[in-house]
């Protein structure tokens, strides 16, 4: 019931490749465990009825007979069915010709309008434009407060209305405030509300109508069931939106509504939030998206992640350590260091296949921290070379990082498990032993240390 | 919307999309005359879309499809009072109210995924708990989101409830034991505990939550006496991991399902009491602070199934 989508296609793929050949049957098999996984991942019913149906007649088709095995064709054929779903990637923001370039951003209560606006401006100012936040969202309580505390953390100008309590108003004087303040985006949050309320839909197309906005962005919460449809066709129906912020995508929701708007308005998802840290917005990789949700596992973003948070230097300098086996203690610390860098554990392994899993409850970025005490509390003799560490030496270390005996021994244990697989890893052939996760990872307890 | 409307009126009014929803399809589908294998799918399939999940829904067919069976049902309109009761009899708990008892204070904690509606639940309870007569304090402990504090101050304004608060990035715990202290020497009846929005898959932050609880239950022998997980209607089966990771750490003693008032089924209430068990004891309909009702199966149903 709790499976995601990713080990419950895992598991029906697997039933696939047991078959010799691929026949009318055993698709109808499989798209039927297909259609439950999606449903089940809050792909809306119509969406995957229509899914089902492009996939089953290209699996029947002439695309079976290739050089690939049924099982592999099979897979091959969701997937790519499932990136042209979910479209192309889409990171631009249409900028206007004639500065100020206006963005509004919709949505229903609680979907993250105010974060992702602030998320927004901070990765447009990171690019160069200065950005003006405008609190139109007079209706929630304190609304306004949360973006100008926002806007004041990362240094952009919030207009707040200067007096005025009626949105459109506000948002019209938000042009002459930008025009002063010499801001080149104006990024407008709005107050959430149903798309079923005629009034407070009927004040978003008076903004729209009255400001011309460049950019109108849905802003929707990857949990969001069923009714993902619904809400995004009657905001693309009723304000026309121009595309989609997916928020909340750190959770273990498996985000099927990302599919269910995509099919409903035609709109591209820029971008997706996955984090309550400000610059926890990423761009939206279609093609990432479906592996992950397949059980491949999202590489891509594993490495370009590394790639902007490891220090490389510090990389070139491990690379060799490891070739030349003079991996010690003290450079296994360096290691972990590292991986703290590149943020939230469960966040990173659910992007390494296989690793889907672990995710979740047994996580946990503290142990980490005890791991780097434990080896802060030992000498630089012991760091270079652990096989000095005896019963007298593990107590006090024990008791200089406030751990216990058991811990250390843990500790040391995993490091020689890991020396050695990296010896084995900076033999040739090293990719082909990455395609066997289950191997890297040991069952969970090999190459991280918990 | 300010008129006054009985509960059951209410309740209709912030359910008639669900209802309007839930009816056209089914009387499409109990109108077309024959009960067969394509009856049953269609039925199935509308519970789909209203979020109750495959699991429970293939679960609530059976159910059906033995009803028909036993009772030799012929009329498809036979059929619909069958799918009522078989729902009625997932959802229908033995204790789905919240009852604030005497403990001096009894103690409310209010937890849920960011965007759920928690604050704006606390400041229509503490509303409800106040006209009732009782002396209620609100405890700020959302201290990460920014300006959660002043939107909890102005729901205490709202409904007349003092808030207990300390700066933004402050311990939780440490704003909860000091409301503690002050509803103890101060004799109120009730305090209601807001937490920080925090997704049930963030370790630390559960541990955070965790925290937050012992500190209840060490300064009150037996508090927190209601821990509340506030979902949110629109969601879909995520809710149901929602309402397992919580109640894994803190144990849930209700849930909150907030914003009925769209478009969203809320058929998720279903899958969840009948895979978790736990009692949904109040319902979001609206924006008004009165906007907050008990949990009735029955009307719930009724109102799923008006015509």
């Amino acid at each position: 019931m709790f499976e995601n989508l990713s080990s419950k296609l895992e598991v029906i793929f697997k039933k696939l490749r047991g078959y010799g050949v691929l026949n009318e049957n055993n698709i109808k098999e499989a798209l039927r465990e297909v259609r439950i996984a999606f449903l089940e991942a809050d792909v809306n019913l119509n969406v995957v009825k229509e899914f089902i149906e492009r996939v089953r007649i290209r699996a029947i088709g002439q695309d079976v007979l290739s050089s690939l095995t049924p099982g592999q064709q099979v897979v091959k054929i969701v997937h790519e069915e499932l990136v042209s779903m979910l479209g192309e990637t889409d990171d631009r923001i249409a900028f206007a010709a004639k500065p100020p370039t206006i963005i509004m951003m919709v949505g229903l209560q609680g979907s993250g309008k105010t974060t992702t606006s602030v998320k927004l401006a901070r990765k447009l100012l990171k690019e160069g434009h200065l950005p003006l936040l405008v609190a139109a969202d007079v209706y929630r309580p304190a609304a306004v407060d949360q973006l100008k505390v926002l806007g004041k953390e990362i240094g952009i100008p919030v207009f707040d209305g200067d007096g005025t309590t009626v949105p459109l108003e506000i948002c019209k004087k938000s042009l002459h405030y930008a025009l002063e303040k010499e801001c080149q985006t104006i990024i407008i949050d709005t107050a959430g509300r149903l798309h079923i309320d005629d009034e407070l839909m009927n004040e978003l197309i008076h903004i729209k109508d009255a400001i011309k906005p460049h950019e109108v962005l849905l802003i929707a919460d990857a949990m969001t069931g069923q009714d993902a449809v619904t809400m995004a066709r009657v905001f693309h129906e009723r304000l026309g939106i121009d595309g989609v912020i997916l928020t909340k995508m750190d959770g273990d929701a498996r985000g099927g509504a990302a599919l269910s708007i995509r099919s409903v308005t035609g709109k591209a998802i820029k971008f997706i939030g996955v984090g309550e840290k400000i610059d926890q917005l990423e761009n939206f990789y279609p093609d990432r998206i479906a592996s992950r949700i397949l059980g491949m596992g999202d590489i891509l973003s594993l490495i370009e992640k590394a790639q902007t948070s490891f220090d490389e230097n510090a990389l070139k300098k491990m690379q060799k350590k490891i070739k030349g086996d003079s991996f010690t203690l003290k450079d296994f610390r360096e290691q972990l260091i590292q991986i703290r860098k590149l943020g939230p554990l469960d966040q990173i392994l659910g992007m390494i296949p296989g690793a889907g899993k672990l995710t979740g409850k047994e996580i946990n970025g503290k142990e980490l921290i005890r791991t780097v005490a434990i080896i802060d509390s030992m000498t630089e003799k012991e760091r270079i070379n652990h096989a000095l560490i005896n019963g007298n030496r593990k107590r006090r270390i024990a008791k200089g990082s406030g751990t216990e005996v058991w811990e250390v021994n843990t500790l040391l244990k995993q490091f020689v498990r890991m020396k050695k697989m990296m010896k084995q890893l900076s033999k040739p052939g090293f990719m082909k032993r990455f395609e066997a996760p289950a191997q890297l990872m040991g069952g969970g307890r090999g190459f991280f240390p918990f | 919307m300010n008129e006054k409307r009985g509960v059951f009126e209410r309740l209709k009014f912030g359910l008639s999309k669900t209802r309007t929803g839930f009816i056209t399809g089914l009387t499409r589908i109990i109108g077309r005359g024959k009960i067969d294998e394509e009856l049953f799918e269609e039925l199935e399939e509308l519970l789909i879309t209203a979020d109750v999940g495959v699991h429970s829904a293939s679960k609530i067919l059976s159910g059906l499809r033995e009803d028909v069976k036993i009772n030799k049902l012929k009329e498809p309109g036979d059929v619909e009072q069958c799918l009522k009761d078989r729902i009625l009899k997932i959802i229908k708990q033995d204790n789905y109210s919240l009852s604030i008892k005497d403990y001096n204070p009894f103690v409310i904690m209010v937890i849920g995924v960011n965007g759920s509606g928690k604050t704006t639940t606390i400041g229509k309870l503490a509303s409800k708990y106040r006209r009732e007569g009782k002396k209620v304090l609100i405890a700020a402990g959302d201290t990460f989101r920014a300006a959660a504090i002043e939107q909890l101050e102005i729901w205490g304004n709202r409904s007349g409830c003092p808030v207990i608060k300390h700066q933004s990035g402050a311990d939780p715990s440490a704003v909860i034991y000091d409301a503690i202290q002050s509803a103890k020497h101060r004799g109120y009846d009730l305090m209601i505990a807001d937490t920080a929005g925090r997704l049930h898959t963030k370790v630390n932050l559960m541990e955070e939550m965790k925290k937050i609880k012992r500190v209840m239950n060490r300064e009150i022998s037996g508090a927190p006496h209601e821990i509340l997980l506030v979902l949110d209607a629109t969601t879909g089966q995520n809710a149901i991991s929602q309402a397992k990771l919580f109640n894994e750490a803190v144990g849930i003693t209700g849930i909150a399902l907030t914003k009925l008032d769209g478009t969203a089924k809320g058929g998720v209430v279903i899958s969840i009491i009948d895979e978790l068990k736990i009692p949904v004891k109040l319902i979001g309909i609206g924006e008004e602070i009165d906007d907050l009702k008990e949990f009735e199966p029955e009307e719930f149903v009724e109102a799923l199934f008006e015509r």
